[in-house]
């Protein structure tokens, strides 16, 4: 039941939203994320150290069909949802007044939270896939409506992109389907018919998910929406993208196709990894020299999350664990580099790297809170970066010691993207643009603070967190051949 | 009184939370001070465990920090006598330099940041040494790298200054690759990072058949650890870094650039004598690219005018002897100049701060002279520190260096050579330095009223120069009649590799004989930059007039940050611009798109079947249902 409330208090907001005054739009919906996230964090201290699914409803939805209503949660979907819970308020509060936010926008931003965590409450492949659709929707009118230049194409071709990727997994999900026995969605019936399968068909049906999942993280080569779609959204969009969206993709790879096809991941697992490292690698090295604030963040995103995904194909505990609380710790990281992208831009009106400079002089408070979160982001020991790259790369190294010093490079080439930037943006002397800079205001404080505090207390503990994962990993690990 | 241990590091931590949450609000005065009271209680409860620790090895467990399976990686600290040394190092030296800062930096408008800085730098360096595993040394390791670039680019105006912070982190992470790297294979092999268990471990697999020439295992990790040293302590070939890093003040060159940060890559092989000792082939590589440096790095420091660079690449070359040390076996030979290094390069360099304090800003020698009279205090202090570096008997760096010379004859006579021309070197470069700063006629701006420094920063230069002149006591060798305290004291943490180690370096008879020749060397060097720089008053030549080919390229370096301009840098700019521009813009997405508009073409193409004529529908619908009983026929 506890699942299905998290589920109807952002969709319900949704809904109650629009009748809502547009003054009062903002705090209407940042109060309801805020109650949202307050459930999660309760149900999180209080969550049980198990293998099994906790607050299942099982409610039979379409009966001839084989389709139910079934939510739970085991150690990795819980995380997930306190992520997004965690990111949403802060989101929401990231917004500006003034920049033609109606209700809308702030409707559609509480349907996408629900729709984020149906996608990691789902226990029925169907329910699966319907949210993981559903959560396409808004995003795609909040780029269309409030994104910026060229914002139309860019958005067509990243739904597109997207939604064609989803279809491949749709008809894996279908064939897999008349294979259960029983002919039911259930997550366990799918992990049963997918493991009966042969190793060609576990392959072939591999891909169809991988298909899905790496375009969404996104892996290289399918990365070439992700540059263009962060950069023309709005900040919110882009920061429900990076910070949620993506994670979607790899919650995916770990809840349904690492358990449901092992033999398809034994086959492909290892080029799937070359591709993430090369992503690693190449997406690092691109993003070195980008003028634009947000187009290297962008492409820095790319980087982090193909180390995850080498992490979890890697398919050990060290990979896995490392992968999940990077997850997290990306999604803060990302967000708060994002959040500073529009900053400068608002008070700039610029992303452009080279016209800025010298903002540490007139913002310091913003200069330390970025450089905290860039010292997440280039994984320092103690904030949160750290752990999860340590062990993703102790993760890959088990799997392969030429990939684990490939994509260690990240080490190297992260702080050279992540500094450069910093230096011409935040230091030396002021330009004509920065002159005026002025620092944080309270509401853009209210966004930091968490996030800062939260790169450290992941650094610090993330035993929290690691702990409550670990017995799911061990369950998904055990089911392998 | 190990219990206490947890306050050692905490101490710095805490100033630094005080100072960086609350830096308006805290007077300046203040905030000196309160960083300086940090430290000086971490140092009186290092004192204390410094001298009860007497050859005991403890760990004192802190907290459980992460754990995946069987990784797991608590936060706990190791407490012996090698330990326990370089706390004494870090937070003595340290002190006196916060000390020494409350003077330096009284006219700084951002000086409580710097000493939040300082103190933060501390506690990481604390963290290093006393960590109980890699895990918890690498998070030492990694935070002062933080902090030396934070430090290096403490006037973050000026954006030289802030290259050179940024040159030094990177570099240093190249480094730390290897060392995390390193670290991992010390996972999968051990099963864990804790020193107990992965050195009880190595041990047991030793066999004298598998040691001659190692176990390649042990050889891999040792020199991905290597690497890491490298980094942080700047040796061929990720050493260009520290000389640019003295773009930072000079109290922050003093502490994290020579006396204690660079020195963490000797801790970290010393601590790791057990698994060098197993792989001799590390060992070698050690001590050559040790070596190597030692005279590479001397040579440079000859042809320089600016007073800072001179030390720096002084510090490399001494850096380099170290590293010599441990790679041919004497562990504790190394440390012990770690310490006499701690004490007379901090003193060098607070002494070139009191000059650059004293001129107004000024660090090229060609415009200082004639200072000893107005500087007096500095000028027999910066004297005494020559001494010390220069190896004259008695004043402390005779005794380690001469340890480390020894122990190099016994195990390589080129590798002593080769000591010993770079000794020379040491010599000529320090009283060269010496003669044009402190004597002849003063060179500069003559509106610069040169003046001594505040007694804030002269107490620190003379307790340094006590430490500097006396310090090698505690080393005096067997073969002087002395009793090699610090070997002695350190014995129990090399026993176990010494016992490895095939040959052992040992004191032969020849151990006079050697250090004869290196004082007569060096007196003779010193002797020559006296009758060049004094009686000859042969001055270096001043900026943008020609100097012959050979002393221009040492002038200039080698060019070796040019050559890593045009073959790391300026490629990897390239490879960046054209991988976004033609592979990622053009190749991939230019894939994706094709594939779209290829699907609208032949969407395009199919359209044109609906052509509205009824006779063509029916037609194709007879081949149709033609094509199905086909096919259902089969």
């Amino acid at each position: 039941m506890l699942t299905s409330i998290l589920i109807l208090i952002p969709f319900i907001a949704s809904l109650i939203i629009l009748s809502v005054p547009a003054r009062a739009a903002k705090a209407f919906a940042f109060g309801a994320s805020l109650i949202a996230f307050v459930v999660a964090l309760v149900i999180f201290i209080g969550f049980p150290i198990s293998a099994d699914y906790q607050y299942v409803l099982d409610y039979s939805w379409i009966p001839s069909l084989g389709i139910h209503f079934k939510v739970g949660m085991d150690g990795i979907s819980i995380l997930m949802v306190l992520l997004t819970t965690f990111l949403s308020p802060l989101i929401i509060l990231s917004a500006r007044n003034g920049e033609n936010h109606t209700p809308v926008f702030y409707s559609l931003l509480l349907f996408m939270e629900m729709a984020l965590i149906g996608v990691f409450v789902s226990l029925d492949g169907f329910l699966f896939y319907i949210f993981w659709e559903l959560a396409l929707i808004p995003i795609y009118f909040i780029c269309l409506l409030w994104g910026g230049v060229n914002r139309v194409n860019i958005t067509i071709k990243f739904f597109i992109y997207t939604l064609t990727g989803s279809l491949f997994m749709l008809v894996a999900l279908i064939i897999l389907y008349l294979h259960t026995p029983n002919h039911s969605f259930d997550i366990n019936y799918l992990y049963q018919a997918g493991k009966s399968l042969d190793t060609r068909m576990q392959g072939f049906l591999f891909l169809f998910f991988f298909l899905a999942f790496g375009i969404k993280m996104p892996v290289f080569p399918l990365h070439t929406w992700q540059p263009d779609t962060y950069t023309v959204a709005p900040p919110q969009g882009t920061m429900m993208l990076s910070g949620i969206m993506l994670k979607m993709g790899i919650y995916g790879v770990i809840r349904w196709l690492l358990p449901m096809l092992p033999d398809g991941v034994h086959e492909y697992s290892a080029y799937v990894m070359w591709l993430a490292i090369i992503g690693v690698v190449y997406a690092s090295v691109i993003a070195i020299t980008r003028s634009d604030l947000k187009r290297l963040i962008a492409y820095s995103s790319i980087a982090h999350v193909g180390l995850i995904a080498a992490g979890i194909f890697a398919f050990n505990l060290q990979g896995l664990q490392g992968g999940i609380i990077q997850m997290l710790s990306h999604g803060i990281n990302v967000c708060g580099l994002f959040f500073a992208a529009d900053i400068i831009q608002n008070r700039t009106k610029t992303r452009e790297i080279p016209q800025l400079g010298g903002i540490r002089t007139k913002a310091p408070f913003f200069a330390t809170a970025l450089m905290i979160i860039m010292l997440g982001a280039v994984a320092l020991p103690l904030t949160n970066g750290f752990v999860g790259e340590f062990l993703l790369i102790n993760g890959v190294f088990q799997f392969s010691p030429y990939m684990a010093a490939l994509g260690g490079l990240t080490i190297i080439l992260g702080a050279v993207y992540m500094f450069r930037a910093y230096q011409r943006t935040m230091l030396g002397e002021t330009s004509a643009l920065t002159e005026h800079f002025t620092d944080l205001t309270l509401s853009e404080k209210a966004v930091f603070i968490p996030l800062v505090l939260m790169v450290i207390f992941i650094g610090i503990f993330p035993q929290v967190f690691l702990r409550v994962s670990e017995p799911a990993v061990m369950k998904i690990l055990s089911g392998m051949p | 009184m190990l219990q206490f241990a947890l306050f050692i590091p905490f101490c710095p931590l805490i100033g630094f939370l005080i100072l960086g949450l609350f830096n308006k609000k805290i007077p300046k005065k203040a905030a000196g001070v309160l960083a300086s009271v940090a430290v000086l209680i971490s140092f009186i409860f290092s004192l204390n465990i410094f001298l009860n620790i007497s050859g005991k090895s403890t760990v004192v467990p802190i907290f459980d920090w992460f754990s995946a399976g069987n990784l797991s990686v608590s936060f706990s600290f190791l407490l012996d006598p090698l330990s326990s040394l370089f706390l004494m190092i870090i937070t003595g030296v340290g002190l006196l330099i916060h000390i020494y800062s409350i003077g330096y930096m009284h006219d700084d408008e951002n000086s409580n940041i710097f000493f939040a800085y300082l103190n933060l730098f501390v506690f990481f360096m604390l963290l290093l040494v006393m960590g109980s595993s890699y895990i918890l040394m690498f998070v030492g390791w990694e935070g002062v790298g933080l902090c030396s670039y934070l430090l290096i680019g403490f006037w973050f105006k000026n954006n030289a200054f802030n290259n050179a912070a940024k040159k030094a982190f990177i570099m240093n992470r190249i480094g730390d690759l290897g060392f995390l790297l390193g670290m991992i294979l010390i996972f999968v092999t051990f099963g864990s990072t804790n020193y107990t268990t992965v050195f009880g471990q190595a041990q047991q697999g030793y066999s004298p058949e598998t040691s001659l020439s190692g176990n390649s295992t042990f050889t891999i990790i040792t020199l991905l650890l290597f690497v890491g040293a490298m980094g942080k302590s700047a040796q061929i070939p990720l050493y260009t870094w520290l000389p640019d890093a003295m773009a930072g003040p000079t109290p922050v060159s003093a502490l994290i650039h020579a006396a204690t940060m660079v020195t963490a890559g000797i801790y970290m092989i010393a601590r790791s004598s057990i698994l060098y000792s197993l792989a001799p082939i590390s060992m070698f590589v050690v001590a050559f690219v040790g070596v190597i440096t030692a005279i590479f790095a001397a040579t440079i420091a000859l042809a320089q005018n600016d007073i800072k660079k001179v030390l720096a690449y002084s510090t490399v070359s001494q850096l380099g002897y170290m590293f010599l040390g441990l790679g041919v076996g004497a562990f504790s030979s190394s440390v012990f100049h770690v310490l006499t290094h701690a004490f007379f390069k901090a003193l060098l360099f607070l002494g070139a701060g009191s000059v650059i304090h004293g001129l107004s800003g000024e660090q090229d020698i060609r415009n200082m002279g004639g200072l000893r009279k107005k500087m007096p205090v500095t000028a027999i202090t910066f004297l005494l520190a020559s001494l010390a570096i220069s190896g004259i008997p008695p004043f402390s760096g005779f005794f380690s260096k001469d340890e480390i010379l020894a122990a190099a004859y016994s195990y390589n006579k080129f590798f002593w050579l080769l000591g010993l021309i770079g000794s020379s070197m040491t010599a000529f470069y320090m009283f060269r330095l010496y003669f044009l700063v402190f004597h002849g006629e003063y060179r500069g701006k003559p509106d610069i009223h040169a003046h001594e420094s505040p007694k804030v920063m002269t107490i620190p230069l003379i307790i340094l120069a006590i430490l500097s002149s006396f310090g090698g006591f505690l080393g005096i060798p067997e073969s002087l009649g002395g009793k090699s305290l610090i070997a002695s004291f350190l014995q129990p943490v090399f026993a176990v590799a010494h016992s490895n180690l095939l040959e052992l370096p040992s004191g032969s008879v020849s151990d006079i004989m050697l250090m004869g020749i290196t004082v007569a060397v060096v007196i003779a060097s010193i002797v020559y930059a006296r009758n060049k720089y004094v009686v000859h008053k042969d001055l270096p030549i001043a900026e943008g007039q020609k100097m012959a080919r050979i002393p221009s390229i040492i002038y200039h370096k080698y060019y070796i940050d040019e050559i890593y301009a045009a073959v790391v840098t300026r490629p990897l700019d390239r490879a960046s611009e054209f991988l976004e521009r033609v592979f990622d813009l053009k190749i991939i997405d230019g894939i994706v798109n094709v594939i779209g508009k290829l699907i609208q073409w032949i969407s395009g193409k199919l359209r044109l079947l609906q052509t509205g004529n009824v006779d063509f529908y029916l037609f194709a619908m007879v081949i149709g249902i033609v094509l199905i009983i086909f096919f259902q026929m089969r």
